[in-house]
């Protein structure tokens, strides 16, 4: 290539960069379609609320349903699960943020502020143990009488924060209300 | 091809002599086949041929299992049920493909300790290493894809688990899992996925297994002895070597015959000793199995996932020194792929130059020591996490790395070797007799 003695280059000099800008777009928008096909598509992303009928679940049950491919629990706590989850205090936690969808990101991981009641008595989190996945055992499991993971090893306390074991973080409380006295809307 | 001197392929028929000048590829077939190869090979080097064997039984089973496999979330579980029950001899096909992969890996980790034995990493074979070290990447990810085909509770687990590991890289590990799996959880997009690139994987792994060949081929084999092959003169050459065919062909595959005669009994008679029973359930999203343990030949780097938990004080340091980005399920994570990136490195992390383990009378040990310490790792990543294991993990996952990161450093300034054969025509008349190489 010959090359100009000017330092605003040439036309040849011009014309290189051009090609190769060009080249260079083309060949990197044709490698983020073969990327993004993999993103999820519109029919996964076309989230849905349901309605959830919870006037069958006992106190001191569980209720595991599928929303948006995952598990979610809604448990009807007792009385001793309450109390229990209420005379921990916050320095005895892994993880201080409530990681409650419904409240403000800053949240407290405070008893209160993991439920969906005032009284304490329904509690609706995501089934997804927050170290890699897995779905918890729940009915008073593990050494906080909660959930654990059969993982490797998570134990949660009856609010569902993490008390020990590898996870990082309590389990996640989703967007979710009251609809009427025995339905909670998810989503 | 090779720098040692030998004999080159002559075209020698009109035939042979209108190809070659067109393509020249008798010439390669014959030039690669007439390698010359040290005399003294043990019998820790037929694994090579055994690998290569695997590679083409998978991919030889696999295609015609996915005449028959649908990957789609409703019907994956009832076809492969399908393949077992109603395909023509569909059971076998199965079962040698599922134990296939466990002979692979099998055979793999026998040739990796080998190359770490005597040496094989050393210079000039870094390349060699490197790329074996690709191929072994690319074993586990197709293992692992074609593990979630069944559609079991402990494929789906698995890859819930594995693909969760995405998700704990600061900041951008959601979105790079939300990507990976096509959705907010493993579902038919995974499943999908999955059975496309498990497919296109194994033609990835054949042409890295080519250019494996073709770098060792350039830089000739290494040898239980360590010492190179004198490339001096052509006798010289033909007193260290003897041509890969016939003499190592036969060999290595009297060799193949004992592993399949194994093999296929371990197929015939106990061909799911292996798997886990928990995978004969249809996958469901809602219940995890009480134990998830993955595939034998992934439990020594699953024990090192496991072993860093927040309570480890390395852990809380880290986590402290990074303003709380690296937790205790991020550190894992890296732990795990540090584990084998650590082995990828040993090229640059051994300061010896002395290739062979015979020679290094500290090395040996530590290099036992390393491979217990791989059993333990394995037999430690198949147990329900109690304290006891975790400290067991721990301690083994901490040994695994010391090896890598402090005794090879440190071995190849403290150890005084012993001494090492000139050549290796001496070594082998050394084993052997000089009677032997004279009768040839």
């Amino acid at each position: 290539m010959s090359h100009a003695e000017s330092p605003e280059g040439t036309r040849r000099d011009f014309l290189y960069y051009a090609t190769a800008g060009t080249g260079a777009v083309m060949t990197g928008g044709a490698v983020w379609s073969l990327v993004n096909q993999m993103n999820p598509s519109a029919d996964v992303k076309a989230l849905s609320s349901i309605m959830v009928d919870i006037s069958t679940v006992q106190e001191g049950t569980q209720l595991t349903v599928k929303w948006r491919g995952k598990p979610v629990f809604i448990r009807h706590r007792t009385t001793k699960e309450i109390d229990e989850g209420r005379a921990v205090k916050l320095t005895e936690l892994v993880d201080i943020n409530a990681e409650n969808k419904n409240l403000p990101a800053d949240s407290d991981a405070t008893d209160q502020n993991r439920t969906l009641d005032k009284d304490g008595k329904w509690l609706v989190m995501i089934g997804v143990c927050t170290h890699l996945g897995c779905v918890p055992l729940g009915n008073n499991s593990g050494d906080y009488d909660g959930w654990f993971c059969p993982c490797h090893g998570s134990h949660y306390d009856t609010a569902g924060r993490i008390r020990k074991g590898p996870a990082p973080r309590n389990l996640e409380v989703p967007v979710a209300k009251f609809e009427n006295d025995t339905t909670i809307k998810l989503g | 091809m090779a720098g040692i001197p030998h004999d080159h392929y002559e075209p020698k028929s009109p035939f042979e002599q209108w190809l070659h000048r067109r393509l020249p590829i008798v010439s390669l077939a014959y030039d690669t086949l007439m390698i010359p190869t040290p005399r003294n090979l043990n019998w820790w080097w037929i694994w090579g041929i055994v690998l290569a064997f695997c590679l083409v039984l998978q991919i030889a089973t696999g295609v015609v299992l996915a005449m028959h496999y649908t990957p789609q979330v409703n019907m994956a579980f009832a076809s492969v049920e399908h393949i077992m029950r109603d395909v023509n001899g569909g059971y076998m096909l199965r079962y040698i493909h599922a134990n296939g992969a466990s002979l692979f890996f099998f055979a793999v980790y026998i040739h990796i300790f080998r190359g770490l034995f005597y040496g094989s990493y050393k210079a000039p074979r870094e390349v060699t290493w490197i790329i074996g070290m690709l191929i072994y990447l690319a074993m586990m990810a197709t293992a692992f894809m074609g593990y979630v085909l069944p559609w079991g509770q402990m494929s789906f687990w698995g890859a819930t688990v594995i693909t969760g590991l995405f998700g704990a890289i600061p900041g951008i590990g959601p979105s790079i899992q939300t990507w990976v799996l096509g959705g907010p959880a493993v579902d038919n997009a995974t499943l999908n996925r999955f059975f496309s690139l498990h497919y296109l994987l194994p033609f990835v792994i054949a042409a890295l297994v080519a250019v494996h060949i073709w770098a060792f081929h350039t830089t000739g084999n290494n040898n239980p002895a360590g010492v190179e092959v004198r490339r001096g003169s052509r006798a010289e050459a033909d007193k260290d070597t003897l041509p890969f065919w016939p003499y190592f062909v036969i060999k290595d595959l009297f060799a193949l015959a004992v592993i399949l005669t194994i093999f296929f009994a371990v197929v015939g008679f106990m061909p799911n000793y292996l798997g886990d029973p928990v995978n004969y359930t249809e996958a469901n999203a809602l219940a995890t199995p009480a134990h998830i343990v993955p595939e034998w030949y992934f439990l020594p780097f699953y024990a090192i996932l496991r072993a860093f938990t927040s309570d480890v004080k390395i852990v809380e340091l880290t986590h402290f020194l990074t303003f709380g980005i690296v937790d205790a399920k991020f550190f894992g994570v890296m732990a795990m792929f540090g584990a084998i990136a650590v082995l990828a490195l040993v090229p640059w992390l051994d300061t010896s130059s002395v290739r062979s383990g015979q020679y290094r009378p500290m090395f040996k040990w530590w290099f036992r020591l390393l491979i217990v310490d791989f059993v333990v790792l394995m037999w430690a990543g198949s147990q329900t996490p109690t304290v006891l294991t975790g400290w067991i993990s721990l301690l083994a996952a901490t040994y695994w790395f010391a090896y890598f990161l402090v005794v090879l450093p440190l071995l190849g300034v403290i150890e005084k070797p012993l001494p090492q054969p000139e050549t290796i025509e001496e070594d082998f008349n050394a084993h052997y007799g000089a009677k032997t190489h004279a009768a040839e």
